[in-house]
């Protein structure tokens, strides 16, 4: 299962050392077993020349929804974590808003077995805040984290009440489990289906007002600074939490945050013309609130960037606007559109691939994202002069439902290696 | 953008009727005109032509309506066409059928148009979207987005009362935010080049950025949005919407803008006075108001026929592609 490989002559880049060399890697029994120099009497059963290409960590994705278990016509472990290596991806992280819901061990053990035996990715879960995600009874926090889910989080469910949610922040933190919040005020989200600005009153579209964002953040961070728990929160969409958390993050608050990459390319007007594709949640914002998103991504507000995945069959976005699911199937467009980022000067090279392997790693609190000696062979090769096409009928995951086909990008995974193997290689 | 595209064939010609929005003045106006000659039929003891004979025509609505359903139904009739009506919300879709589903089921019975009324905003342009060639698609009310043939019907019954748009202030009360007969009013408005278009509702009732987004000039205090405007129109007031967090009672909101005899002093002398209908007396306007010498509220039923048959008969495609061997 596991072969041995020699990746020649690759520009490595570590990010969380900071570090770029051209050099040799040597893999075996699924970790890096030398870097520079083959150990003495190592003899690779495959060579692959990766001269000009770059190698990093391999990419550590916060949100993936693979909706197994339980939504099985809508994406597969198999499937999803197929094209989670085409991405470049090898740990993917799962909200725990399966059927059924990851709230006791048995879920989430049961989900580790079903990737251990298939998965072509890491697969992680965060485990749910509340029974059922029904935002009353706490589960058992400390048990959850035994099993190995990496957080909580009652993912876009509501939680009944602030005392409810304080409490759970409060035995979160008992445990030191990170609490992964998708920041969303119910009731004023209301029944809307996107961003209440020019575009969604024009199509009469029911709006979702920025504060069903900023007023959920503004709670939360007020609990978080009483409790002390570290709170993660995921796909913000709206300039003024950037701003928020900001100053959280100057007063010492423990908060990170993230920001799903098409939040960084899309806006509102993207909805014109009722592109079902565009439906999501959080919804497209405004240009003002994208470019926020950038500068927090730029100066570190925010984090990481993650691919906030969420495949779908086609009659899922098969119906009029209001009635289609939300959401984007973008593992695949998760690297090429963060190097789209690097293309248009927003950040560097090296700030690219922090905020998609040692940045989510440090959120998770994973040892994974960096490259050294005698850890796991997580990596992804890319070729970052590669010009290509994006194309939905070609994407690996059993969900095609992409805003970006046809985007031409710059920058392509050549191959992606899990624990040694690789789990991509364009043939 | 597509939404223009899916409207008009490659020679600018109506392909689907689905907004307001991407169809120019010369086109509207063209669909005035045509609506002109079909007003003398009306007035015929036969009152059929024989343009849409042998083709036809769906009405599916999803949800209820009486006048719409029926005008369209009319229209259709006196162009000879056939008609089917179906009420979709106590059939298919109560057993799971998409909408999809539903449109591929009526083209395999040979249906070439398919008039739709439903309560998702941009259901008329998806079903355009996936439509065969040669079927057409006229939006009967979508969600909170477009109502277009009753927009156009009322852009009808102002030219046949004031002849010319360009001098025109007109005034629009009521629910702005969720009615999807206020947006296509403002968009129809707008392109035939009235001087302005107002919008009189408390903020609870009216987008946070309409003057942006729809290009209206915003009033919460009704006596001074109507002060000399020359057409008021009243929108229907949901019953659902009058007690709760958007409004506190009906009665506050006659008090406040509810049309009275003595408001409508303020307005031009001339003022015309509207109403899609159907009208709840009391809340929206007077009685003495709807009845009153400056109300055209019956015309625009009736012209409501004339204009559907306009557009029925603009947008049926010439031959059914490929279906007739």
């Amino acid at each position: 299962m596991n072969a041995s490989f020699t990746i020649l002559n690759a520009r490595l880049h570590d990010p969380s050392a900071d570090m770029e060399q051209v050099t040799d890697i040597h893999i075996a029994g699924g970790e890096i077993v030398a870097i520079g120099s083959a150990p003495p009497g190592f003899n690779a059963e495959r060579q692959i020349d990766a001269t000009g290409k770059l190698l990093i960590p391999g990419i550590i994705d916060l949100n993936t929804r693979l909706r197994e278990p339980g939504q099985e016509q809508k994406g597969t472990i198999i499937s999803e974590t197929t094209a989670a290596a085409r991405g470049g991806v090898t740990t993917v992280i799962c909200p725990p808003d399966t059927d059924p819901v990851i709230d006791t061990p048995a879920v989430a053990e049961l989900i580790r077995r079903r990737a251990k035996q298939s998965a072509q990715a890491r697969v992680l879960s965060v485990g749910a805040l509340t029974r059922g995600l029904a935002g009353e009874h706490l589960t058992e926090m400390a048990a959850l984290k035994s099993s190995g889910c990496i957080a909580v989080s009652n993912a876009r469910r509501p939680v009944r009440s602030n005392l409810i949610l304080k409490r759970a922040m409060e035995y979160a933190a008992t445990w030191q489990i990170p609490i992964f919040v998708n920041p969303l005020d119910h009731a004023l989200n209301n029944s809307g289906c996107a961003h209440d600005g020019r575009v969604a009153n024009r199509l009469g579209l029911p709006g979702i007002p920025c504060s069903a964002e900023t007023v959920a953040v503004a709670t939360m961070l007020e609990l978080a600074q009483e409790t002390g728990v570290h709170l993660h929160f995921q796909q913000i969409s709206t300039a003024r939490a950037v701003e928020m958390l900001h100053e959280a993050q100057l007063k010492g608050v423990h908060v990170t945050a993230d920001v799903a990459a098409h939040q960084l390319h899309l806006t509102e007007m993207d909805v014109d013309g009722f592109d079902s594709n565009c439906h999501l949640l959080p919804p497209l914002r405004t240009l003002a609130d994208r470019d926020v998103l950038r500068q927090g991504v730029a100066g570190g507000v925010i984090s990481a960037i993650c691919s906030a995945h969420e495949p779908h069959e086609a009659d899922a976005k098969l119906a009029p606007f209001p009635s289609t699911e939300p959401g984007i199937s973008a593992l695949e467009t998760l690297l090429p559109l963060t190097l789209r980022l690097v293309d248009e000067k927003l950040i560097d090279l090296p700030r690219a691939i922090s905020l998609l392997t040692s940045g989510p790693a440090e959120i998770a609190g994973l040892a994974s994202g960096s490259i050294s000696v005698g850890t796991d062979a997580d990596l992804c090769l890319i070729d970052l002069d590669r010009e290509w096409r994006f194309a939905a009928d070609k994407m690996l995951s059993a969900g095609h439902n992409t805003p970006f086909d046809g985007w031409e990008f710059k920058g392509y995974v050549t191959h992606t290696f899990f624990e040694g193997r690789m789990t991509w290689s364009e043939s | 953008m597509s939404a223009v595209n899916l409207q008009l064939d490659e020679n600018n010609k109506l392909r689907h009727f689905l907004s307001i929005e991407g169809l120019n003045r010369d086109l509207l106006l063209r669909i005035l005109d045509s609506a002109e000659s079909f007003i003398n039929i009306t007035g015929r003891s036969v009152k059929k032509v024989p343009a849409l004979r042998g083709r036809v025509i769906a009405n599916i609505f999803f949800e209820h309506s009486t006048r719409t359903r029926t005008t369209f139904e009319l229209a259709a009739k006196r162009l000879s066409a056939d008609v089917l009506n179906l009420n979709i919300s106590t059939s298919a879709t109560s057993k799971g059928e998409t909408l999809l589903d539903t449109l591929r089921n009526l083209e395999a019975m040979d249906v070439d148009m398919f008039v739709m009324r439903h309560g998702d905003s941009g259901a008329a342009h998806f079903l355009a979207s996936h439509a065969n060639p040669g079927v057409s698609i006229i939006n009967a009310g979508d969600g909170q987005h477009s109502h277009p043939t009753q927009a156009m019907l009322d852009m009808f019954t102002i030219r046949s009362v004031k002849g010319d748009f360009t001098p025109l202030r007109v005034a629009i009360v009521g629910d702005i935010l969720h009615s999807r007969v206020a947006r296509s009013q403002i968009m129809a408005l707008n392109t035939l080049g009235v001087s302005e278009v107002r919008v009189i509702a408390p903020r609870t009732l009216i987008p946070s950025n309409a003057r942006e987004s729809l290009g209206v000039h915003v009033y919460h205090d009704m006596d001074e949005g109507i002060r000399n405007v020359d057409v008021i129109i009243m929108l229907r007031l949901q019953k659902e919407r009058m007690n709760g967090a958007l409004l506190p009672s009906e009665h506050e909101f006659f008090q406040c803008y509810g049309l009275t005899e003595e408001r409508l002093q303020l307005a031009d002398d001339e003022v015309t006075v509207m109403h899609p209908g159907p009208i709840n007396r009391g809340v929206e306007m007077a009685t003495a108001v709807a009845d009153g010498k400056h109300s055209v509220i019956l015309q625009q039923v009736t012209y409501g026929i004339a204009v559907r048959m306009a557009i029925l008969s603009m947008a049926m495609q010439p031959s059914s592609a490929g279906r007739e061997s």
